[in-house]
C-alpha cells in the first residue's frame, strides 16, 4: 500500500512511544532467554513466594518459579495471541468487507444479518463457547476468534469502500474500462483501509487481554505455559499475601496494550488521507 | 462533418427513489426520478457539442450514459454502429478506451493514494497503450501536453490546485488515444481565470489530436465559445438542438430565449427587466404532461398542455422542440 506522507511531516509522538515499546515487546517475545535470568518453569523449592529483592527482581511464584522469567517468556505467546488472533480476522475481513461495500445490494443485506447476529452475542461469550466446543488451546482460539472477528473489520471496510465508490476517482476507474477487481483493490481500499488498520491495533491490545482472559479461565495456553493470564490465574490465591505473582504480569498487558493503542494513534494520523 | 461517431436515440433513464415500509404496505407507487426523458441526438466527427441545461436537467447523466457508467432504462447509444450495451470484454475495454470522460469535481476524481505517475501508468498499461520501457517517456509528453511540469509526476493529486487536478484529469484521459472525450462540467469547480486556461487547453488538444468533444456545462457564453453545436437540455429532454451562432442569435424554444434572456449582459443599455421563465423548474419525480415547460413557458397555450412537442427542423441542422415557430412578444399569453 502507497501511502500519502509528506516528507518533512513529524513522525506523531504516540508512534514514537507505542513503536518502541512494541519493538522492545517483539525482541523479548523472540530472543527471551537473552533477557530472562532464570528458567521460567524451573521450580526452587528453597525460594517459595519470595517478595521481590535483588535476587528475584519480581519475586517468585508458589512453586519457587521466577516472576520475572516467566513474565519475560509470556511475551513470546502474548505477542503470538496479539499477531495471529488479529491478523486473519483482519485480513478474511478486509476481502469480504470491501466486496460487500463495492457489490452492495443482496450482499449487503446478507452480510447486515450476518453482523446482527454476531454482535448480537456478547463476544467472550462466543469464543468461549467455540474454544468450549474445539477444546481448549491457542490453536482453538485463534479458529474461535477467527470464526467471529472478521466482521467487525468487514463491517468497518464496507462503509468506507461504500462511501469511496461513489467518488468520481471509482468512476474514473470504470470509465477507463478497469476490472472491478482493480477498481476494489487497487483504489478503492488503500483509501478505505485507514480505520481498519487503526482498529487492527486496538484489537491486538484487546487479544491480549482476550488470550489472558481465555489462559486465566484455562481455556487459552495450558499451565505450566508461562503466558500472562496463566500467572494471574495462578496468583489469585495468593493476591492478599504474595501480589506480585499476578500483578506483574497486569502490568505487562497494560504496557503492551498501551504500546499498541499508541501505534494505533499515531497511524491513524500518519495515513490521514490529504485532501 | 458528416461521419456520425455516436447516435443516441430514445434515451431514458431513471433513478428510483428508495421507499419506506410504510409506502410499501401501503402499495404505493414506486418513485423515480426522470432523469432522461427521450433523448436523441447525433455526435459528428470533430465536433464540439456543447449541452447545457441548469442543474438537475439530466446533463450529468446524459455525459455519464455516453461512457455507459449508467445503463439505459430505454434507447440506445451507437459508438461507430455498434451498439454500446451490448459491449462485453475486449470490445467493451476498447470502446472504454475510445471515449472517455472528464469528471466535473477536480477533488475527487483523482484518487488521493496514487501519484500522478501512477495514476498515467495504470492507464497506460492496462490498455497496452506503451511497453513498459516507453512509459516513462510517454508520461512526460503527456504531461508536457497538458503543461504541467515534468516534477508534476512523482506528487499525489493533494499537492496540486483545481486547476492542475483537471489538467492531471485530462492527461489521464489522453493517455489511453480516445476519439471522444466527454467532458461533465470540466471547468464550473475552477477559478475564472483559470476556467480560460483550462478551456483553452482542451480547445488546443481538440485541434492538435483531433478530438470529439462532448461539452456539459451551465455557462451559455463559454459553451458559445468552444462549440459547434449546442444542444438546450430540460427535464432530460433536448428542447433544441442546432449550430452555435444560429441557437444563440436566433433560439426557436422559449426555453432558450429564458436562458438567454437570464444570462447577465454586460452591457445595461441591453439588459433586459422582463422575466423570461418564471417560477421554479418543476420536479423530476412528476414531470408535468404535454410540454415538459409549459409550467413556466410565457406561449404556452391549451395544446401544449396535452401534446409533447418533439424535436422538428427550424432550418438546416436546426431543431427545436415548441408547437410555437415563432415568437413575437404580443403573443405571449400570460
Amino acid at each position: 500500500m502507497s501511502v500519502a506522507v509528506s516528507r518533512r511531516a513529524a513522525i506523531p509522538r504516540p508512534l514514537i512511544f507505542g513503536g518502541v515499546i512494541l519493538a522492545a515487546s517483539l525482541i523479548l517475545a523472540i530472543f527471551p532467554a537473552l533477557f530472562a535470568p532464570y528458567d521460567p518453569n524451573a521450580f526452587d523449592y528453597a525460594a517459595l513466594l519470595q517478595a521481590p529483592s535483588g535476587t528475584h527482581l519480581m519475586g517468585t511464584d508458589n512453586f519457587g518459579r521466577d516472576v520475572l522469567s516467566r513474565v519475560i517468556h509470556a511475551y513470546t505467546i502474548d505477542m503470538q495471541i496479539a499477531i495471529f488472533a488479529t491478523v486473519f480476522p483482519f485480513l478474511i475481513g478486509t476481502v469480504i468487507g470491501a466486496l460487500v461495500g463495492y457489490i452492495g445490494g443482496f450482499a449487503e443485506t446478507l452480510f447486515g444479518r450476518v453482523v446482527d447476529a454476531v454482535i448480537t452475542f456478547p463476544f467472550l461469550v462466543l469464543v468461549i463457547a467455540i474454544v468450549s466446543i474445539l477444546g481448549p488451546g491457542l490453536m482453538n482460539m485463534y479458529i474461535a476468534v477467527g470464526v467471529v472477528g472478521w466482521v467487525f473489520y468487514a463491517r468497518i471496510i464496507a462503509a468506507e469502500v461504500k462511501v469511496q465508490k461513489r467518488l468520481d476517482y471509482a468512476d474514473a476507474g470504470r470509465a477507463m474500462g478497469y476490472t472491478h477487481l482493480r477498481i476494489i483493490f487497487r483504489h478503492l481500499l488503500p483509501n478505505a483501509i485507514t480505520p481498519a488498520v487503526v482498529y487492527w491495533m486496538t484489537d491486538m491490545a484487546l487479544a491480549i487481554l482476550l488470550g489472558s482472559s481465555l489462559g486465566y479461565l484455562g481455556l487459552g495456553a495450558q499451565p505450566p505455559a508461562a503466558e500472562w493470564g496463566v500467572q494471574i490465574a495462578d496468583g489469585k490465591n495468593f493476591m492478599a499475601t504474595a501480589w506480585w505473582i499476578s500483578v506483574f504480569p497486569g502490568l505487562a498487558i497494560v504496557l503492551t496494550g498501551l504500546g499498541f493503542s499508541l501505534t494505533g494513534d499515531g497511524l491513524a494520523e500518519v495515513l490521514r488521507t490529504k485532501k | 462533418m458528416n461521419d456520425i461517431v455516436i447516435s443516441a436515440s430514445g434515451l431514458r433513464k431513471s433513478f428510483p427513489l428508495s421507499r419506506g415500509l410504510i409506502e410499501r404496505i401501503s402499495r404505493q407507487p414506486a418513485l423515480a426520478v426522470h432523469a432522461l426523458n427521450d433523448v436523441s441526438f447525433a455526435l459528428y466527427r470533430g465536433e464540439t457539442l456543447g449541452i447545457v441545461g441548469e442543474s438537475g436537467c439530466g446533463k450529468s447523466t446524459l455525459a455519464r450514459c455516453l461512457v455507459r457508467l449508467h445503463e439505459l432504462d430505454h434507447g440506445e447509444i451507437h459508438f461507430e454502429g455498434r451498439d454500446i450495451a451490448a459491449l462485453a470484454g475486449s470490445a467493451r475495454r476498447a470502446f472504454n478506451r475510445r471515449v472517455q470522460m472528464i469528471f466535473q469535481d477536480p477533488y475527487s476524481s483523482l484518487n488521493p493514494r496514487m501519484t500522478v505517475r501512477a495514476i498515467l501508468t495504470e492507464a497506460l498499461s492496462v490498455h497496452a497503450m506503451r511497453a513498459a520501457a516507453e512509459i516513462p517517456a510517454r508520461i512526460a509528453e503527456l504531461l508536457d501536453l497538458v503543461r504541467l511540469p515534468q516534477d508534476a509526476a512523482d506528487r499525489y493529486p493533494h499537492a496540486f490546485s483545481g486547476g492542475q487536478r483537471q489538467r492531471i484529469g485530462i492527461a489521464r484521459a489522453l493517455a489511453v488515444e480516445p476519439e471522444v472525450l466527454v467532458a461533465d462540467e470540466l471547468v464550473s469547480a475552477l477559478d475564472l481565470s483559470v476556467q480560460a486556461q483550462v478551456v483553452n487547453l482542451l480547445l488546443d488538444l481538440q485541434q492538435r489530436l483531433d478530438l470529439t468533444v462532448v461539452f456539459v456545462a451551465h455557462d451559455l457564453r463559454l459553451v458559445r465559445h468552444i462549440s459547434h453545436r449546442v444542444a438546450v437540455m430540460y427535464l432530460g429532454k433536448i428542447v433544441e438542438i442546432g449550430p452555435s451562432e444560429s441557437l444563440f442569435t436566433a433560439s426557436q424554444h422559449p426555453y432558450t430565449r429564458a436562458l438567454l434572456a437570464a444570462a447577465p449582459e454586460l452591457d445595461p443599455s441591453k439588459r433586459s427587466r422582463k422575466i423570461a421563465a418564471k417560477g421554479e423548474l418543476p420536479s423530476p419525480i412528476h414531470p408535468p404532461t404535454g410540454c415538459l415547460f409549459n409550467t413556466r413557458c410565457p406561449y404556452a397555450f391549451e395544446r401544449c398542455f396535452t401534446e409533447r412537442p418533439q424535436l422538428s427542423d427550424r432550418s438546416a441542422n436546426h431543431q427545436a422542440a415548441c408547437h410555437l415557430t415563432h415568437f413575437d412578444e404580443k403573443d405571449s399569453v400570460k
